[in-house]
Protein backbone atom coordinates (compact mmCIF):
# COMPACT_ATOMS: atom_id res chain seq x y z
CA UNK A 1 0.00 0.00 0.00
CA UNK A 2 1.43 3.21 -1.11
CA UNK A 3 2.19 6.31 1.29
CA UNK A 4 -0.83 8.99 1.39
CA UNK A 5 0.02 11.45 -0.34
CA UNK A 6 -2.44 14.43 -2.55
CA UNK A 7 -3.86 11.95 -4.30
CA UNK A 8 -5.62 10.22 -1.71
CA UNK A 9 -6.91 13.67 -0.17
CA UNK A 10 -8.40 14.46 -3.97
CA UNK A 11 -10.37 11.52 -3.96
CA UNK A 12 -11.77 11.93 -0.70
CA UNK A 13 -12.73 15.38 -1.46
CA UNK A 14 -13.97 14.14 -5.07
CA UNK A 15 -16.28 11.48 -3.45
CA UNK A 16 -17.38 13.99 -0.88
CA UNK A 17 -18.35 16.75 -3.91
CA UNK A 18 -20.63 13.91 -5.59
CA UNK A 19 -22.54 12.77 -2.34
CA UNK A 20 -23.24 16.78 -1.47
CA UNK A 21 -24.16 17.18 -5.79
CA UNK A 22 -26.57 14.01 -5.10
CA UNK A 23 -28.62 15.63 -1.59
CA UNK A 24 -28.64 18.79 -4.06
CA UNK A 25 -30.60 17.35 -7.03
CA UNK A 26 -32.23 14.59 -5.07
CA UNK A 27 -33.89 16.18 -2.26
CA UNK A 28 -37.05 18.12 -1.87
CA UNK A 29 -36.33 19.58 1.18
CA UNK A 30 -34.69 23.15 1.32
CA UNK A 31 -32.70 22.73 4.15
CA UNK A 32 -31.72 19.25 3.05
CA UNK A 33 -30.49 21.31 -0.13
CA UNK A 34 -28.80 23.58 1.90
CA UNK A 35 -26.94 20.40 3.46
CA UNK A 36 -25.73 19.05 0.28
CA UNK A 37 -24.51 22.68 -0.23
CA UNK A 38 -22.21 22.67 2.84
CA UNK A 39 -20.90 19.13 1.73
CA UNK A 40 -19.60 20.54 -1.44
CA UNK A 41 -18.17 23.68 0.11
CA UNK A 42 -16.09 21.30 2.59
CA UNK A 43 -15.06 19.14 -0.74
CA UNK A 44 -13.87 22.03 -1.85
CA UNK A 45 -12.02 23.16 0.98
CA UNK A 46 -10.04 20.11 0.93
CA UNK A 47 -9.10 20.63 -1.93
CA UNK A 48 -7.46 23.86 -1.71
CA UNK A 49 -5.88 22.89 1.91
CA UNK A 50 -4.47 19.64 -0.37
CA UNK A 51 -2.96 22.03 -2.59
CA UNK A 52 -1.76 23.91 -0.05
CA UNK A 53 0.17 21.86 1.26
CA UNK A 54 1.62 19.87 -1.65
CA UNK A 55 1.85 22.82 -3.60
CA UNK A 56 4.34 25.12 -3.52
CA UNK A 57 2.40 28.99 -3.45
CA UNK A 58 2.72 29.14 0.57
CA UNK A 59 -0.21 29.25 2.72
CA UNK A 60 -2.31 30.71 0.18
CA UNK A 61 -4.51 27.69 -0.42
CA UNK A 62 -5.17 27.91 3.59
CA UNK A 63 -6.51 31.66 3.84
CA UNK A 64 -8.27 31.13 0.58
CA UNK A 65 -10.12 28.21 2.51
CA UNK A 66 -10.70 30.46 5.58
CA UNK A 67 -12.86 32.85 3.24
CA UNK A 68 -14.40 29.90 1.97
CA UNK A 69 -16.05 29.26 5.91
CA UNK A 70 -16.58 32.60 6.31
CA UNK A 71 -18.62 32.88 3.12
CA UNK A 72 -20.46 29.45 3.59
CA UNK A 73 -21.50 30.89 7.09
CA UNK A 74 -22.87 33.99 5.60
CA UNK A 75 -24.29 32.42 3.36
CA UNK A 76 -26.04 29.32 5.42
CA UNK A 77 -27.83 32.61 7.62
CA UNK A 78 -29.37 34.56 4.68
CA UNK A 79 -30.79 31.53 3.04
CA UNK A 80 -32.12 29.76 5.95
CA UNK A 81 -33.53 33.15 6.81
CA UNK A 82 -35.38 32.83 2.94
CA UNK A 83 -36.63 29.63 3.74
CA UNK A 84 -37.91 30.66 6.92
CA UNK A 85 -40.18 33.37 5.42
CA UNK A 86 -41.16 31.08 2.34
CA UNK A 87 -42.21 28.21 4.67
CA UNK A 88 -44.57 31.54 6.25
CA UNK A 89 -45.94 32.18 3.27
CA UNK A 90 -46.52 28.81 1.22
CA UNK A 91 -46.79 26.36 4.96
CA UNK A 92 -43.94 24.51 3.14
CA UNK A 93 -40.33 23.78 2.30
CA UNK A 94 -40.44 21.39 -0.37
CA UNK A 95 -37.95 23.32 -3.78
CA UNK A 96 -40.29 21.09 -6.22
CA UNK A 97 -43.83 22.85 -4.64
CA UNK A 98 -42.54 26.22 -4.76
CA UNK A 99 -43.22 27.11 -8.20
CA UNK A 100 -45.33 30.63 -8.15
CA UNK A 101 -43.49 32.44 -10.60
CA UNK A 102 -44.16 30.04 -13.40
CA UNK A 103 -47.78 31.12 -13.59
CA UNK B 1 6.15 11.63 20.78
CA UNK B 2 2.72 13.11 20.04
CA UNK B 3 1.63 16.26 18.77
CA UNK B 4 -0.55 18.23 20.43
CA UNK B 5 -3.55 17.27 18.28
CA UNK B 6 -2.54 13.46 18.50
CA UNK B 7 -3.14 14.03 21.87
CA UNK B 8 -6.28 15.26 21.20
CA UNK B 9 -7.31 12.12 19.06
CA UNK B 10 -6.11 9.90 21.85
CA UNK B 11 -8.20 11.86 23.90
CA UNK B 12 -11.54 11.68 21.85
CA UNK B 13 -10.85 7.98 20.47
CA UNK B 14 -10.50 6.80 24.50
CA UNK B 15 -13.43 8.85 25.30
CA UNK B 16 -15.66 7.44 22.11
CA UNK B 17 -14.01 3.46 23.43
CA UNK B 18 -15.01 3.85 26.37
CA UNK B 19 -18.80 5.17 25.96
CA UNK B 20 -19.16 1.87 23.16
CA UNK B 21 -17.77 -0.46 25.82
CA UNK B 22 -20.56 1.19 28.62
CA UNK B 23 -22.93 0.87 26.56
CA UNK B 24 -22.23 -2.76 24.87
CA UNK B 25 -21.54 -4.37 27.89
CA UNK B 26 -24.88 -2.60 29.61
CA UNK B 27 -26.83 -4.10 26.99
CA UNK B 28 -25.43 -7.87 27.34
CA UNK B 29 -25.67 -8.27 31.37
CA UNK B 30 -29.15 -6.27 31.63
CA UNK B 31 -32.50 -8.06 31.90
CA UNK B 32 -35.48 -6.81 29.15
CA UNK B 33 -38.40 -7.10 30.36
CA UNK B 34 -40.28 -4.36 28.55
CA UNK B 35 -43.90 -2.81 29.64
CA UNK B 36 -46.30 -0.17 28.02
CA UNK B 37 -45.47 1.76 30.85
CA UNK B 38 -41.84 1.54 31.17
CA UNK B 39 -41.75 1.99 26.90
CA UNK B 40 -44.15 5.73 27.32
CA UNK B 41 -42.25 8.98 26.94
CA UNK B 42 -40.96 10.18 30.32
CA UNK B 43 -42.69 13.90 31.02
CA UNK B 44 -42.17 14.26 34.42
CA UNK B 45 -44.21 11.72 35.48
CA UNK B 46 -47.15 12.98 33.72
CA UNK B 47 -48.83 11.38 30.62
CA UNK B 48 -47.30 13.05 27.58
CA UNK B 49 -49.35 15.47 26.47
CA UNK B 50 -49.53 16.76 22.61
CA UNK B 51 -46.10 16.38 20.36
CA UNK B 52 -42.69 16.54 21.02
CA UNK B 53 -42.13 18.46 17.80
CA UNK B 54 -43.40 21.74 18.81
CA UNK B 55 -41.91 24.82 16.37
CA UNK B 56 -40.71 27.51 18.55
CA UNK B 57 -40.17 30.92 17.70
CA UNK B 58 -38.93 32.62 15.43
CA UNK B 59 -36.74 35.19 17.40
CA UNK B 60 -34.66 32.15 18.55
CA UNK B 61 -33.08 32.20 15.10
CA UNK B 62 -32.61 35.85 14.84
CA UNK B 63 -30.47 35.64 17.84
CA UNK B 64 -29.09 32.37 16.48
CA UNK B 65 -28.05 34.40 13.52
CA UNK B 66 -26.59 37.41 15.39
CA UNK B 67 -24.00 34.66 17.01
CA UNK B 68 -23.05 33.28 14.10
CA UNK B 69 -22.05 36.05 12.28
CA UNK B 70 -19.98 37.40 15.54
CA UNK B 71 -18.47 33.70 16.05
CA UNK B 72 -17.44 34.14 12.15
CA UNK B 73 -15.92 37.76 13.12
CA UNK B 74 -13.80 36.38 16.18
CA UNK B 75 -12.34 33.78 14.00
CA UNK B 76 -11.00 35.96 11.63
CA UNK B 77 -9.99 38.31 14.39
CA UNK B 78 -7.99 35.20 15.82
CA UNK B 79 -5.40 35.57 13.24
CA UNK B 80 -5.19 39.55 13.48
CA UNK B 81 -4.82 39.44 16.96
CA UNK B 82 -1.46 37.11 16.33
CA UNK B 83 0.49 39.28 13.99
CA UNK B 84 -0.62 42.87 13.86
CA UNK B 85 1.96 44.29 16.26
CA UNK B 86 4.48 43.43 13.80
CA UNK B 87 2.96 45.85 11.16
CA UNK B 88 2.76 48.87 13.73
CA UNK B 89 0.17 51.18 13.44
CA UNK B 90 -1.34 50.44 9.79
CA UNK B 91 -1.94 46.64 11.54
CA UNK B 92 -3.54 48.49 14.02
CA UNK B 93 -5.55 50.28 11.83
CA UNK B 94 -6.87 47.05 9.67
CA UNK B 95 -8.37 45.62 12.21
CA UNK B 96 -9.64 48.87 13.62
CA UNK B 97 -11.61 49.19 10.30
CA UNK B 98 -13.14 45.96 10.51
CA UNK B 99 -14.15 46.04 14.12
CA UNK B 100 -15.80 49.39 12.97
CA UNK B 101 -17.65 48.07 10.55
CA UNK B 102 -19.27 45.21 12.52
CA UNK B 103 -20.20 47.70 15.40
CA UNK B 104 -22.38 48.89 12.37
CA UNK B 105 -24.14 45.94 12.55
CA UNK B 106 -24.42 45.34 16.00
CA UNK B 107 -25.47 48.82 16.83
CA UNK B 108 -28.40 48.21 13.74
CA UNK B 109 -29.43 45.07 15.88
CA UNK B 110 -29.38 47.53 19.28
CA UNK B 111 -31.68 49.49 17.34
CA UNK B 112 -33.97 47.24 15.83
CA UNK B 113 -34.51 45.75 19.28
CA UNK B 114 -33.51 42.08 18.11
CA UNK B 115 -31.33 41.73 20.91
CA UNK B 116 -33.80 42.49 23.69
CA UNK B 117 -35.74 39.38 24.72
CA UNK B 118 -39.31 40.12 25.70
CA UNK B 119 -39.90 43.26 24.20
CA UNK B 120 -42.31 45.28 26.61
CA UNK B 121 -44.17 47.82 25.25
CA UNK B 122 -44.42 50.64 27.56
CA UNK B 123 -47.41 53.07 27.03
CA UNK B 124 -45.60 56.49 26.88
CA UNK B 125 -46.74 58.60 30.00
CA UNK B 126 -47.54 61.96 28.87
CA UNK B 127 -47.02 64.06 32.31
CA UNK B 128 -48.84 67.66 31.17
CA UNK B 129 -52.05 65.42 30.18
CA UNK B 130 -51.23 63.36 33.72
CA UNK B 131 -52.51 66.50 35.63
CA UNK B 132 -55.23 68.05 34.34
CA UNK B 133 -58.63 66.60 35.33
CA UNK B 134 -59.91 66.01 32.01
CA UNK B 135 -57.18 63.54 31.01
CA UNK B 136 -57.10 61.73 34.48
CA UNK B 137 -60.70 60.43 33.64
CA UNK B 138 -59.50 59.41 30.58
CA UNK B 139 -56.86 57.88 31.66
CA UNK B 140 -58.71 55.93 33.67
CA UNK B 141 -61.03 54.82 31.27
CA UNK B 142 -58.31 53.49 29.01
CA UNK B 143 -56.99 51.45 32.35
CA UNK B 144 -60.72 50.11 32.64
CA UNK B 145 -60.79 49.07 29.09
CA UNK C 1 1.58 1.71 6.34
CA UNK C 2 2.48 3.99 9.05
CA UNK C 3 0.54 6.04 12.08
CA UNK C 4 -0.20 8.47 9.56
CA UNK C 5 -1.88 6.64 7.17
CA UNK C 6 -4.26 4.84 9.37
CA UNK C 7 -5.30 7.98 10.91
CA UNK C 8 -6.40 9.25 7.30
CA UNK C 9 -8.15 6.39 6.87
CA UNK C 10 -9.98 6.39 9.60
CA UNK C 11 -10.68 10.22 8.76
CA UNK C 12 -11.71 9.30 5.24
CA UNK C 13 -14.06 6.38 6.21
CA UNK C 14 -15.61 8.75 9.55
CA UNK C 15 -16.35 11.30 6.89
CA UNK C 16 -17.50 9.66 3.62
CA UNK C 17 -19.64 7.10 5.78
CA UNK C 18 -21.34 9.46 7.43
CA UNK C 19 -22.23 11.90 4.52
CA UNK C 20 -23.10 9.13 2.79
CA UNK C 21 -26.29 8.87 5.98
CA UNK C 22 -26.75 12.68 5.56
CA UNK C 23 -27.05 11.89 2.32
CA UNK C 24 -29.13 8.63 2.03
CA UNK C 25 -31.15 8.99 5.32
CA UNK C 26 -34.80 9.98 5.13
CA UNK C 27 -35.56 11.57 8.40
CA UNK C 28 -33.57 14.82 8.62
CA UNK C 29 -32.86 14.75 11.96
CA UNK C 30 -30.91 11.77 11.34
CA UNK C 31 -29.18 13.60 8.52
CA UNK C 32 -28.57 16.80 10.47
CA UNK C 33 -26.89 14.68 13.23
CA UNK C 34 -24.50 12.78 10.75
CA UNK C 35 -23.53 16.27 9.38
CA UNK C 36 -22.25 16.70 12.48
CA UNK C 37 -19.94 13.97 12.12
CA UNK C 38 -19.04 14.71 8.57
CA UNK C 39 -17.55 18.14 10.07
CA UNK C 40 -15.71 16.29 12.44
CA UNK C 41 -13.57 13.91 9.92
CA UNK C 42 -13.42 16.92 8.03
CA UNK C 43 -11.78 18.74 10.23
CA UNK C 44 -9.46 15.69 11.35
CA UNK C 45 -8.22 15.66 7.49
CA UNK C 46 -7.58 19.67 7.75
CA UNK C 47 -5.28 18.69 10.80
CA UNK C 48 -3.69 16.05 8.95
CA UNK C 49 -2.63 18.50 5.93
CA UNK C 50 -1.16 20.65 8.68
CA UNK C 51 -4.12 23.21 8.49
CA UNK C 52 -4.60 23.62 12.44
CA UNK C 53 -6.27 26.83 12.55
CA UNK C 54 -8.45 25.69 9.54
CA UNK C 55 -9.35 22.58 11.40
CA UNK C 56 -10.48 24.69 14.66
CA UNK C 57 -12.28 26.99 12.69
CA UNK C 58 -14.25 24.74 11.02
CA UNK C 59 -14.99 23.02 14.26
CA UNK C 60 -15.73 26.50 15.65
CA UNK C 61 -17.99 28.10 12.85
CA UNK C 62 -19.61 24.61 11.02
CA UNK C 63 -20.52 22.38 14.45
CA UNK C 64 -21.20 25.47 16.73
CA UNK C 65 -22.51 27.72 14.78
CA UNK C 66 -23.62 26.56 10.64
CA UNK C 67 -25.22 23.62 12.66
CA UNK C 68 -27.02 25.13 15.02
CA UNK C 69 -28.75 27.01 12.31
CA UNK C 70 -29.33 24.01 9.98
CA UNK C 71 -31.37 22.55 13.14
CA UNK C 72 -33.00 25.82 13.53
CA UNK C 73 -34.23 25.62 10.32
CA UNK C 74 -35.24 21.96 10.83
CA UNK C 75 -37.37 22.69 13.87
CA UNK C 76 -39.08 25.68 12.28
CA UNK C 77 -40.13 24.66 9.71
CA UNK C 78 -41.94 21.33 10.49
CA UNK C 79 -45.49 20.99 10.79
CA UNK C 80 -46.87 21.39 14.46
CA UNK C 81 -49.65 18.94 14.30
CA UNK C 82 -48.33 15.73 12.41
CA UNK C 83 -44.66 14.79 12.85
CA UNK C 84 -43.15 15.51 9.31
CA UNK C 85 -39.86 15.55 9.66
CA UNK C 86 -39.26 12.44 6.54
CA UNK C 87 -38.44 14.07 3.44
CA UNK C 88 -38.88 13.38 0.28
CA UNK C 89 -36.66 12.53 -2.65
CA UNK C 90 -37.03 13.27 -6.77
CA UNK C 91 -35.66 11.57 -9.57
CA UNK C 92 -33.25 9.20 -7.74
CA UNK C 93 -32.86 6.82 -10.30
CA UNK C 94 -31.62 8.98 -12.73
CA UNK C 95 -29.49 11.10 -10.33
CA UNK C 96 -28.08 8.40 -9.00
CA UNK C 97 -26.40 7.02 -12.69
CA UNK C 98 -25.41 10.61 -13.50
CA UNK C 99 -23.65 11.54 -10.40
CA UNK C 100 -21.84 7.79 -10.39
CA UNK C 101 -20.52 8.32 -13.52
CA UNK C 102 -20.00 12.12 -12.19
CA UNK C 103 -17.80 10.22 -9.24
CA UNK C 104 -16.32 7.86 -11.57
CA UNK C 105 -14.90 10.55 -13.76
CA UNK C 106 -13.57 12.96 -11.29
CA UNK C 107 -11.77 9.90 -9.08
CA UNK C 108 -9.91 8.44 -12.43
CA UNK C 109 -9.18 12.49 -13.09
CA UNK C 110 -7.90 12.38 -9.58
CA UNK C 111 -5.94 9.40 -9.85
CA UNK C 112 -4.77 9.46 -13.37
CA UNK C 113 -3.04 12.91 -13.16
CA UNK C 114 0.68 13.54 -12.49
CA UNK C 115 0.14 16.02 -9.87
CA UNK C 116 3.41 18.01 -9.57
CA UNK C 117 4.04 18.22 -5.91
CA UNK C 118 6.04 19.99 -3.77
CA UNK C 119 6.97 18.54 -0.52
CA UNK C 120 7.18 21.87 1.40
CA UNK C 121 7.59 22.01 4.97
CA UNK C 122 4.62 23.55 6.44
CA UNK C 123 5.24 25.59 9.81
CA UNK C 124 4.24 24.07 13.22
CA UNK C 125 1.51 26.47 14.02
CA UNK C 126 0.16 28.52 11.07
CA UNK C 127 -1.92 30.91 13.01
CA UNK C 128 0.44 33.73 13.17
CA UNK C 129 1.03 33.21 9.31
CA UNK C 130 -1.84 33.33 8.43
CA UNK C 131 -2.75 36.49 10.78
CA UNK C 132 0.39 38.38 8.70
CA UNK C 133 -1.47 37.27 4.77
CA UNK C 134 -4.25 38.64 5.89
CA UNK C 135 -2.99 41.95 7.45
CA UNK C 136 -0.37 42.09 4.37
CA UNK C 137 -1.80 40.68 0.95
CA UNK C 138 -5.23 40.00 1.11
CA UNK C 139 -6.03 42.83 3.76
CA UNK C 140 -8.68 44.38 0.96
CA UNK C 141 -10.25 40.86 1.06
CA UNK C 142 -10.37 40.99 5.18
CA UNK C 143 -12.28 44.21 4.94
CA UNK C 144 -14.40 43.02 2.49
CA UNK C 145 -15.48 40.18 4.23
CA UNK C 146 -16.16 42.57 7.48
CA UNK C 147 -18.49 44.64 4.54
CA UNK C 148 -20.14 40.95 3.93
CA UNK C 149 -20.48 40.09 7.71
CA UNK C 150 -22.58 43.44 8.20
CA UNK C 151 -24.60 42.77 4.87
CA UNK C 152 -25.31 39.16 5.99
CA UNK C 153 -26.26 40.19 9.51
CA UNK C 154 -28.90 43.14 8.23
CA UNK C 155 -29.95 41.05 5.11
CA UNK C 156 -30.41 37.89 7.13
CA UNK C 157 -32.47 39.34 10.09
CA UNK C 158 -34.45 41.92 8.59
CA UNK C 159 -35.63 38.74 5.98
CA UNK C 160 -36.18 36.63 9.01
CA UNK C 161 -37.87 39.61 11.19
CA UNK C 162 -40.71 39.97 8.68
CA UNK C 163 -43.50 38.85 10.87
CA UNK C 164 -44.55 42.07 12.68
CA UNK C 165 -45.34 44.30 10.19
Amino acid sequence: MINVGLNHFLIVSGILFSLGLYAVVTRKNAVMVLMGIELILNAANINFIAFSKFGNLGLTGQVTALFVIVLAAAEAAIALAIVLNIYKTFNNVNVDEIDHLKD
Amino acid sequence: MLTEFGKIFVFILLAAIFVVVALFVAKLIRPKRPTKEKLSIYECGEDPVGSPWVKFNIRFYVIALIFLIFDVEVVLLFPWALSYKEYGVYGFLVGLIFLLILTLGMAYEFRKGDIQWARPEPKAINLKKLFTKESQIDNSSEIKE
Amino acid sequence: MNLYDLIFYLFAAVTLLSAAVVVSSKNIIYSAFSLVLTFFGVAGLYILLGADFIGVVQILVYVGGIMILLLFGVMLTNKITSVDIRTGTVNVLPSAIAIGVFMGLVTSIMIWTKWVSFPTETPLTTTNELGKLLITEYVLIFELLAILLLVALIGAASIARRDKE
